[in-house]
């Protein structure tokens, strides 16, 4: 009846896991019931779960990526613990559950932290910068967020039923295979992957067809704010490298399922052939991310110096450059394979070509800067933060990227170190810096200043003091995912790491305390005009938050920077441009579509993980009766009148006339 | 001129130069640490064979190519972002300053220069020394087999028809011919003071070539996660004079067990910590059939398909 599900599934011998569970669910039982005393539910589910509006979306990606960002920052601080006192001993996590955790931490940071804080900034801010009213597809975002957020939700769910993979963040084979994992851990891993990355494939063709096809009338592809061309090269990665994610995945399913031999070592299988799959999907995702986070940082470098974008074609031209070029370096990550020296150079110089562009477009920041105003904002501190740490970690790149060097650093810290330079100075720290910067546009209200910039600092400290000893321990050949170790020169350089990740834990909690003060002082915090941060881009020109259609009329778009031309002019004329006639707007009407397809995905996954196969086949039901009944709606437009449009504008012009005058000494 | 010995030459020119970064890095490490600042803990940066001295000159040149442009990157950036800033009333405020050939021209072409010498140092350093490349053409090397298993080493000497399980002997200052595979899962064969590393693959054979110059006692890794025992897959490479070697060869030849196909099935199975052993004898083609699968590859955990619960016998 049950699969394999069993009490003993559950890990009651293990007391760090089932205090864990303890708290995590006395935590949502009181959020449930908070929002249920209170009367919320209704609101909730009618504006946030059930919404298809991309601002909500990208609201809800963020949120999800920030809770998980506390998950796996709880398994970072286990690492580092374990790895600081298991100098010859065992430590406190034994290996069977350490490898679990180094596991689980890859693979939420990555999918479930970086990927949706990525594509929460791309959905909230992308449709504003086009001047559109929504993205392409509506219900399929939301359908999108909800498959990202089932995955999410079975990664944790391995936490208390059953164990997460042993096997890293990347499950090669062979031993990923049924002989060597026999337990439903790299099955937790697949599925939770195979669901997410649907929805993530979701989300890429809807921001692809949204950049292309739904913009303001005038707003031509180099009219475009560069988050939109970094969003576009993004999601057209997303689309080109999913795909191979998926497959790749799903040949590891059948082999374990279905006796298949893809990857296994007998019978013809072959387990490189799954590393350069997953690689050729993994390195553009590298790029997936950290391209939208040199659109964040473009946007916040012009901003805070008072300056458009320095070079903006030879931005864009870079930007479409490293998309290109993402897709043909994969084979560094595996160049002490024995490929041979021919394929290595290759790929080694390969690797180094996209250091070129990223190269230019630092040089442009500071470009940028140069001549300008720079104002020390939070965003700005993350940005100036990022090009620092961001060309520490380029420098070791190119480093393991020439392949003698690599031979005798691959798999060592100093690869880890590398990775989280890139990924923490320029993944992270771009987040952090758009978070930062629309967060007034999401709420009207803007964040605590000097909260944020604590725990900056104590983000960026912390992160030297963890990682600048790891790239130390590499070069004295100590390798990855060690659950103990028995030289003795290795564990002061641990212990130094450990207290960096202290120094990140306090970074962290300074920015949970950021929000909830923001939260509580919003009345002091406001933002009446709608631009806090005397902004160049669409998104500014509209209220905060923005109305659900976002802009009262759509704005003619005459050349780059179309808010700030219409600023200035503005400015000139002390006056505002004359009131447009209002029409009335359709949007498109929420649906539950999304969650509900989310329930039986998540079902259905659990399902498969335990072989309930009964559980499968009503929960693919559930899910196939679900899209049809949303592919036969009839009505999925809703008109908001003329006269409600009129007064929601009026309202922000309002406030934005009592600010022309003191606009115009500031600048 | 022997390839080793051009490397050592170059090794030599580069001598000032590691010692300049080596204290650096001791100065980073900061004083409380005084523990630190003795020697042969920087593995990597420490090596004792021709290969880890040529890995190690390409990655300290490579280093200070991107030193070179970085450096000043970092300074300009803090430089720019100081000068600028809003209040200070003597920098010069250009609002609409956002386009310059020139500065696109040099901003293109310093990164682009940079990456064509060091694509040209990742060409050569690729070529010198791919794994696959023998070091002398004139000396014979030493041929050593390897094999990782679940959690353990196997090294077998073909020539001499000896074995070892979790320590590997080798003579110094003779180049040493590793073809590599495994019995089960992948391992990387990884001694960080000799250099280059390689993967150890069931059902393939890897191959690298190493020397160790001196006499000494190195220390060897896995460098790819392989499982419950991984962080014990380390075993230490005792470098001995030629004539110490062939007298542990002659010491261990006709002693103890020998390791034909039932003994190393026995050994495949899954265990950690093994102490170092020695096998007297060697079936000989072993290596082969364990790359050709006639020795089948090791089987994995009990096969206890339920949840976390049955990882309890294994490691601790």
């Amino acid at each position: 009846m049950w699969g394999k599900l069993s009490w003993e599934a559950v890990p009651f011998h293990e007391p760090i896991v089932m205090v864990t569970s303890a708290v995590v669910a006395i935590a949502i039982t009181g959020v449930l019931a908070w929002v249920v005393v209170k009367g919320h539910l209704h609101y909730i589910w009618k504006e946030w779960l059930s919404s298809v509006d991309h601002k909500r979306i990208g609201v809800m990606y963020v949120v999800l990526a920030l809770v998980m960002l506390l998950r796996g920052f709880a398994d970072a601080i286990l690492m580092r613990s374990q790895q600081a006192v298991a100098m010859g001993s065992a430590g406190f996590l034994p290996p069977e559950h350490y490898n679990q955790v180094f596991s689980a931490h890859g693979t939420i940071m990555i999918f479930f932290v970086a990927m949706p804080f990525v594509i929460g900034l791309m959905n909230f801010a992308v449709p504003l910068q086009l001047g559109a009213r929504d993205v392409a597809f509506p219900v399929l975002n939301s359908v999108g967020f909800w498959l990202t957020a089932t995955g999410a939700l079975l990664v944790n769910i391995s936490l208390f039923i059953g164990e997460f993979a042993r096997t890293g963040w990347l499950p090669y084979p062979p031993l990923s295979e049924l002989a060597y994992s026999p337990g439903v851990g790299v099955d937790y891993y697949l599925w939770a992957l195979q669901i997410s990355g649907a929805g993530t494939l979701l989300s890429g063709v809807n921001l692809v067809t949204t950049v292309l096809k739904v913009r303001a009338p005038g707003m031509a592809y180099l009219h475009m704010p560069i988050f939109c061309w970094t969003t576009l090269a993004s999601n057209l990665l997303i689309v080109a490298a999913f795909p191979i994610l998926t497959a790749t995945l799903a040949m590891l399913l059948l082999d374990r399922y279905l006796g298949f031999h893809f990857f296994t070592n007998e019978a013809g299988g072959n387990p490189m052939m799954f590393m350069n799959l997953i690689w050729a999907w993994g390195h553009p995702e590298v790029y997936i991310l950290v391209l939208p986070a040199f659109g964040i940082f473009s946007e916040v470098f012009s901003t805070f110096s008072g300056k458009p974008l320095f070079g903006y074609r030879s931005m864009v031209a870079a930007t479409m450059g490293i998309c290109i070029l993402s897709f043909m370096v994969w084979l560094h990550h595996f160049f002490t394979m024995g490929a041979g020296a021919d394929v290595n150079a290759i790929f080694g110089i390969a690797t180094m070509i996209i250091a070129v562009p990223t190269g230019v477009k630092i040089y442009n920041w500071l470009f940028t800067m140069y001549s300008g105003r720079v104002v020390f904002a939070t965003p700005m501190l993350w940005a100036l933060g990022f090009v620092v740490t961001f060309v520490v970690g380029g420098i070791t790149g190119v480093l393991l990227a020439v392949p003698p060097a690599d031979f005798v650093l691959h798999n060592s810290l100093f690869l880890v170190a590398h990775f989280h330079n890139v990924i923490i100075g320029g993944v992270l720290f771009g987040v952090f810096a758009g978070y930062e910067y629309w967060f007034p546009k999401a709420f009207g209200f803007r964040l605590h200043e000097g909260l944020g910039k604590a725990a900056f600092w104590f983000w960026i400290v912390g992160f030297y003091v963890a990682f600048m000893p790891l790239y130390a321990l590499g070069l004295m050949g100590m390798t990855r995912r060690m659950q103990h170790y028995d030289v003795p020169e290795w564990q002061p350089w641990l212990l130094v790491a450990a207290g960096g990740a202290a120094l990140i834990a306090i970074g962290v909690a300074l920015q949970v305390v950021q929000l909830v003060w923001s939260i509580r002082h919003r009345g002091a915090l406001r933002d009446v005009t709608g631009d806090p941060w005397n902004g160049r881009t669409l998104e500014w020109m509209t209220s905060s938050p923005p109305p659900m259609f976002n802009y009262a009329v759509m704005p003619n778009v005459e050349g780059l920077e179309a808010y700030w031309m219409r600023k200035q002019s503005a400015l000139e004329r002390q006056t505002l441009h004359p009131e447009p006639e209002y029409h009335d707007i359709h949007m498109p009407r929420n649906s539950s579509a999304g969650f509900i397809c989310a329930f039986f995905a998540a079902t259905m996954g659990f399902a498969l993980i335990w072989h309930i196969w009964w559980l499968v086949v009503v929960a693919f039901v559930g899910a196939w009766a679900v899209f049809v009944v949303v592919a036969w709606r009839d009505e999925h437009e809703e008109a908001i009148p003329a006269a409600t449009v009129a007064r929601i504008d009026r309202a922000n012009r309002t406030a934005r006339e009592a600010r022309l005058p003191t606009l115009g000494s500031a600048t | 001129m022997g390839i080793s010995e051009r490397r050592s030459r170059r090794a030599e020119r580069h001598g000032i130069y590691v010692a300049w970064l080596r204290s650096a890095l001791r100065w980073c490490a900061l004083a409380p640490l005084p523990l630190l600042l003795t020697a042969c803990h920087w593995a990597v940066l420490d090596p004792r064979g021709p290969v880890g001295q040529a890995d190690r000159t390409i990655l300290i040149d490579s280093l200070a190519i991107m030193l070179a442009i970085g450096l000043p990157t970092i300074l300009a950036t803090f430089a720019f972002a100081w000068w600028f800033r809003a209040s200070n009333t003597r920098a010069r405020y250009r609002p609409d300053w956002e386009f310059s050939g020139a500065i696109e021209l040099v901003v293109w072409a310093i990164p682009a220069m940079v990456i064509i010498l060091l694509g040209g140092v990742a060409w050569i350093g690729a070529h010198e020394l791919d794994p696959a490349k023998p070091l002398s053409q004139r000396e014979a090397p030493v041929e050593i087999q390897v094999i990782s298993l679940d959690w353990k080493w196997l090294f077998i000497y073909p020539q001499e028809g000896v074995a070892s399980v979790n320590q590997l002997v080798v003579p110094a200052g003779v180049p040493l011919r590793f073809s590599l595979t495994s019995a089960s899962v992948w391992n990387v064969f990884f001694v960080p003071q000799l250099g280059s590393m390689i993967y150890t693959m069931n059902g393939m054979r890897t191959q690298m070539n190493l020397q160790a110059d001196e006499p000494g006692t190195f220390r060897g890794l896995s460098a790819h996660f392989s499982g419950d025992g991984f962080s014990d897959m380390h075993f230490a490479v005792r470098a001995v004079r030629a004539d110490e070697f062939a007298a542990w060869v002659k010491g261990t030849r006709g002693v103890g067990p020998t390791l034909d196909g039932t003994a190393y099935t026995a050994l495949a199975r899954q265990s950690t910590n093994l102490p170092p052993s020695t096998f007297g004898a060697v079936t000989p083609e072993l290596f082969a059939q364990v790359v050709r699968q006639t020795l089948a590859p090791g089987s994995g955990p009990a096969t206890d398909r339920g949840g976390a619960a049955e990882a309890s016998e294994k490691g601790h």
